[in-house]
């Protein structure tokens, strides 16, 4: 292992059974780069069982943002030979691997050049008095030292990660950590690498977050005032109800876990009508029992944010993996027409700007907001600089909480949006899931029905003329190739065309309304336009043909659960400039 | 104080001539005017069916929801404002068909709604098919042969899954039926009355002429508090034996929790620095 170059992405993979605290290991060596000064990304790869399974968590860092997973591996810790063979083949030939050496290894797969350190991980964990599930942390301790880092950092990490425990159970794992640590500078000293080694600047400033979109969006709803939060668990989902439900107390709002998806919409919805800024989270299978909520929130309009965390699909499909497939889904979701405002996040941080947006939008438009995330942004670490939250402000829209003259819930405003009041206020309305009338009550009125329909759509043209972002373009603003693309894609074109002068990117967060003019600008005076996306059918390049009329032919779809690698768009991008497809 | 004409709003009641919604919707009004019940301290939530229309007809804030999701729409709003007193208008294919399982939890959670289960056995707004609570072989046009399946106990099953409240009522007797409302709204925890509401057009095995010969009230002898004593006692059904009144009453323990309004706060941005550096 050796740095080519400062900026050159450093790749740690560690492998090993569900249970073994892969992720807690891989958090672990997360923040210790962060906070030596590095960035990282992070991605964890996990069949749908909490026990037994292949579990493997990709760190990779470097002095520069790291946008995306590697393909190739610098250092391989694996904690059983499965890890071995099923990720030998990913070193580079200057990689190098950490192994138990107390069970026997089969090596003999792996490739001559690279680094073989056994540990005796198993001595080093009964030694420090812990059990077999102490070679994790004597695994990171000798491989911190193999890559040059802070001993010291560790000890700190392993101080806060067990902080609830006992004294014994931190010593113990103090004395893993440090047994593995020497074990490599005595047995393996030439071998030390400065890859991870701290930063020369790095006590004058604040470490990088390790986030995930998931956490991202928590804390986005919590900043922007959420109010009400009803979630049925799902992956892979999970974690913004975990994130919520831990500090409900603290931030005075309330989490409720629902009896089912039917029931977390529509709690979502009462608590809204009742006047509280309320969300709800789901993956694409919970999402087809949320669409019945989704109209009624339509109708009634209701303000409500909806996070959908897309996986593969249909039906159960690919639980713990990625999909980009329930774009043209969300898009039509229920029957007949209302103002869908549908947006999606290219990373944790777009997660939480969107997801706090999403509040305003909604009760701006009184309409639910969906945000598209995938599992790759939702579960994948990324290091940020602190969030800002300073220039936000929590918009309630037309909103009244005392008595009005002659109120009129649905009146009709020419930009649609009606003055919203709550039960309590002194205000008579009926919001109804049945065509209505300005008060609310039921009509099958010809033109009242009319009007009232219109009057809900044109929430969509305010929408699009005061609030509708256009989409950013990355790289040179002449290129000889122009990728368009959305969600967790954004990293690994992001990190691919770094390599390109002459490729730049198009990044789409707002899938309805849509930026037409703007999209079709860009595309219509591009050479070459390629549609990279994570599911079969093109789901994107076909919304952008619906809106623009131009049909993409060159495209890079990928529907195997995986994440796009960097490599991957940039084998693409070669091919279009050799000319075949 | 509410007065009836507070309540009048410019809909005309568009029920057949003699349903029993008529007498649940002139019982509810006459319960708000004695407890003043009005748009500052009450919502009405209804789910899809005849008894939803009832919303267009009682000048109270409401929301008329999906059909059979009135429940998690009334736990949504009971969590953002404690102090609205939340009536739950439902009806038993609307309850027990599509919002079976939010009925069971709702039991579970025991929050403090009043639910009004418009009981007429039968689907009547799609014109007589077969409810979750029709009897095993009534004709209906779902079911020409006579139902084949057992119907559930609303009471049973309310018990069993947790209220804190369960009676049952008669339509056709508006001055108990009122008394009945203003009973289960003081109750603090999950109220259910199951009213029994013939529906003149499509079911008639359950009449009002049935009801009125069948029913009768449970006495002062009567001990709702004794869980076992009230299963047995909503097992009870058929001739000369349909009993009315209180099954089942436990003080929950929301009895002395605080009422109070999430919403009573403004939505605030948060700095969360502190949360941030967490992640550091």
């Amino acid at each position: 292992m050796k740095k080519e170059k400062p900026t050159t992405i450093t790749s740690v993979k560690i492998g090993g059974q569900a249970g073994q605290g892969i992720k807690s290991m891989g958090l672990m060596l997360a923040k210790h780069a962060v906070r030596s000064g590095y960035c990282i990304y992070d991605q964890i790869e996990y069949p749908s069982l909490i026990r037994g399974g292949h579990n493997v968590m990709q760190v990779s860092f470097s002095s520069e943002e790291v946008l995306a997973p590697q393909k190739l591996t610098d250092l391989l810790i694996a904690l059983n030979q499965e890890t071995i063979d099923l990720h030998g083949s990913t070193l580079k030939k200057t990689g190098a691997i950490i192994f138990n050496s107390d069970n026997t290894a089969d090596t003999s797969k792996v490739d001559k050049n690279i680094l073989l350190c056994g540990i005796p991980l198993s001595s080093i964990a009964k030694e420090a008095g812990g059990d077999e599930l102490f070679i994790n942390i004597g695994a990171v301790g000798a491989a911190i030292a193999l890559l040059g880092g802070n001993l010291a950092t560790l000890q700190e990490l392993i101080k806060e990660e067990f902080k609830d425990k006992t004294e014994e159970i931190i010593a113990s794992n103090l004395h893993a950590a440090e047994n593995g640590y020497e074990h490599i500078t005595k047995s393996y000293k030439n071998a030390v690498n400065n890859l991870l080694k701290p930063i020369e600047t790095v006590n004058s400033f604040i470490p990088r977050m390790v986030i995930s979109g998931n956490e991202a969006v928590a804390l986005g709803a919590i900043s922007a005032g959420m109010q009400f939060a009803s979630i049925y668990p799902m992956s892979p989902v999970s974690n913004i109800m975990h994130v919520l439900a831990a500090n409900q107390d603290k931030y005075s709002y309330v989490f409720k876990q629902a009896e089912d998806e039917l029931s977390a919409i529509n709690m979502a919805i009462g608590a809204s009508f009742a006047g509280a800024r309320s969300l709800t989270s789901t993956s694409g299978g919970g999402f087809c029992l949320m669409t019945e909520g989704y109209g009624l929130a339509g109708i009634t309009e209701t303000p409500v944010v909806v996070i959908e965390g897309m996986r593969g699909g249909p039906a159960t499909g690919l639980p713990t993996w990625s999909e980009q497939g329930d774009l043209q889904f969300v898009l039509h979701a229920h029957q007949g027409d209302f103002p869908r405002i549908v947006l999606a996040a290219g990373d944790a941080k777009e997660a939480f700007e969107l997801t706090m947006e999403a509040f305003n939008l909604a009760d701006k438009y009184q309409t639910p907001i969906v945000l598209l995330i995938d599992k790759n942004i939702c579960e994948n670490d990324q290091s940020y600089q602190m969030f800002e939250v300073v220039t936000y402000k929590v918009d309630r829209g037309k909103f009244i909480d005392e008595p009005s003259e002659d109120y009129k819930r649905y009146k009709f405003e020419k930009d649609g949006i009606s003055l919203r009041s709550v039960p309590g206020a002194g205000n008579f309305f009926l919001a109804n899931s049945d065509e209505h009338d300005e008060y609310g009550y039921s009509t099958e009125e010809i033109e009242m029905r009319n009007k009232m329909h219109e009057k809900r759509m044109q929430k969509l043209v305010t929408c699009e003329k005061e609030d509708m972002a256009e989409p950013e373009i990355f790289g040179p603003e002449e290129a000889d190739i122009t990728i368009v693309s959305w969600g967790s894609n954004k990293g690994s074109i992001l990190q691919a065309i770094k390599n390109y002068k002459n490729v730049n990117y198009l990044h789409v967060t707002w899938m309805n309304p849509f930026p037409t003019e703007a999209v079709k600008k860009v595309l219509s005076s591009a050479k070459h336009v390629i549609d990279v996306e994570c599911n079969y059918t093109a789901q994107f390049a076909n919304l952008i043909r619906e809106k623009t009329g131009i049909e993409i032919t060159d495209k890079l779809l990928k529907y195997d659960g995986r994440q796009i690698f960097p490599e991957e768009v940039e084998e693409k991008i070669k091919k279009a400039l050799k000319g075949d497809k | 104080m509410t007065n009836m004409t507070d309540l009048k709003t410019p809909c005309s009641p568009t029920w057949c001539p003699g349903c029993g919604n008529l007498n649940i919707w002139g019982a509810f009004k006459q319960a708000a005017v004695k407890e003043g019940w009005d748009n500052t301290n009450t919502a009405l939530v209804a789910g899809i069916g005849c008894h939803g229309h009832i919303l267009n007809f009682v000048k109270i804030t409401s929301f008329e929801g999906l059909h059979g999701r009135a429940l998690p729409v009334a736990t949504g709003i009971k969590h953002a404002n404690e102090r609205l007193n939340v009536f739950v208008f439902t009806g038993d294919g609307d309850c027990f068909g599509e919002g079976g399982n939010h009925f069971i939890h709702a039991c579970r959670r025991d929050h403090d709604l009043t639910v009004l289960l418009h009981d007429n056995s039968l689907y009547a707004l799609t014109t007589g098919q077969t409810s979750p609570l029709s009897p095993k072989g009534l004709k209906t046009k779902s079911s020409p042969q006579g139902n084949s399946d057992q119907p559930f106990n609303p009471l049973t099953l309310a018990i069993i899954s947790g209220a804190t409240f369960v009676a049952r009522a008669y339509a056709g007797d508006m001055p108990k039926l009122t008394e009945m409302i203003i009973e289960a709204n003081k109750h603090k925890g999950l109220s259910v009355v199951d009213i029994l509401q013939p529906c003149v057009t499509f079911n008639k095995v359950l009449t009002h002429d049935f009801y009125r010969a069948n029913s009768y009230y449970l006495g002062d002898d009567y001990d709702p508090t004794n869980k076992s004593a009230a299963l047995e006692k909503a097992l009870e059904f058929g001739e000369k034996s349909v009993p009315l009144g209180i099954f089942y009453k436990s003080g929950g323990e929301r009895e002395d929790k605080e009422q109070t309004a999430l919403v009573d706060k403004p939505a605030l941005k948060y700095d969360l620095s502190d949360l941030f550096k967490k992640f550091t």
